[in-house]
């Protein structure tokens, strides 16, 4: 009988609460209060140069510096970059579409931002990720109430397994209001943690 | 006319997310897309938007922008010729 091949996560990130935490580790914790000023101040901490950065909204301001954190080890080339990006929320891209809302609400007020409808969609995160990691790669995006390491365990294994990828950057990134949280998580061969949902799930609470 | 250039830089910089971009940084004969500010043609859309919300000119053919935004002076000698506010 052939043996299903296993994969290990490789690195985690943890974006919550004005902090940021790499595989356990506070790296970087924000002052003052509000998402906008910490991510702004956390761009400056990863000595990011980007200006698309802040044309961003805040979901994928959120998950551009969680990838960043891990991705910019990666020492990416290119031509392999076949990293799949597996993402989840709760909010899908609630946080944006209020404010394309508001801006249509009032008959005698209809302006709606073209740069704020861009991102009514809660997968346009990952199309900013793919750009600035030149990614030609899969990626799926899923709505859950909560997080669901079952499913993004079964579905980066298939990617994994099928060729689809070499490796699988996957998580939660989710904003609505005032929260968020973001925990991203690079599956490939080598790595130090199993990838299975209970170690997903352990990593996911270890904060 | 030198107060709605003034005007135009800052409303650019605050609504197109410039960071750090001062109004100091942009020339009025400065090239807003390519080159220049390097904006986009989702902040081309934008400015559209705010031509019709702020001055009340309304671009029938969004391919007139290319020429409108092709500087701050130009945008500005267009606004103070077309504005109905």
């Amino acid at each position: 009988m052939k043996l299903k091949r296993e994969f290990k996560i490789k690195s985690y990130c943890h974006i919550k609460n004005q902090e940021i935490w790499k595989d356990g580790q506070s790296v970087f914790k924000g002052e003052g209060a509000g998402f906008s000023e910490f991510a702004k101040c956390a761009y400056r901490f990863i000595e990011l140069s980007y200006p698309k950065f802040f044309k961003m909204d805040n979901l994928s301001k959120l998950a551009f510096l969680a990838s960043e954190i891990l991705l910019k080890q990666e020492d990416l080339n290119s031509d392999e970059n076949n990293i799949a990006l597996v993402f989840s929320n709760r909010a899908s891209s609630l946080d944006t579409d209020r404010k394309h809302q508001e801006s249509i609400a009032v008959e005698d007020n209809f302006f709606p931002s073209p740069a704020v409808f861009v991102y009514t969609l809660p997968n346009i995160c990952m199309g900013e990720i793919s750009i600035r990691h030149k990614l030609y790669s899969e990626n799926s995006f899923f709505i859950f109430e909560r997080f669901n390491a079952a499913h993004l365990e079964l579905y980066s294994n298939a990617l994994l397994r099928n060729g689809k990828a070499k490796k699988v950057l996957s998580g939660w990134v989710d904003f609505d209001k005032d929260t968020y949280e973001a925990f991203l998580y690079l599956v490939e061969e080598k790595g130090d943690n199993t990838h299975n949902t209970k170690e997903i799930n352990r990593l996911y609470n270890i904060l | 006319m030198s107060e709605l250039k003034e005007e135009l830089k800052s409303k650019i910089i605050e609504q197109l997310n410039l960071e750090d971009v001062s109004v100091g940084d942009i020339a009025d004969d400065d090239a807003l897309f390519g080159d220049g500010l390097g904006l986009d043609s989702i902040d081309a859309l934008e400015l559209i938007v705010m031509l019709d919300k702020d001055y009340g000119i309304r671009l029938s053919d969004p391919k007139e922008g290319r020429k409108i935004f092709e500087s701050v002076e130009v945008m500005a000698a267009y606004i103070k010729e077309h504005r109905t506010k």
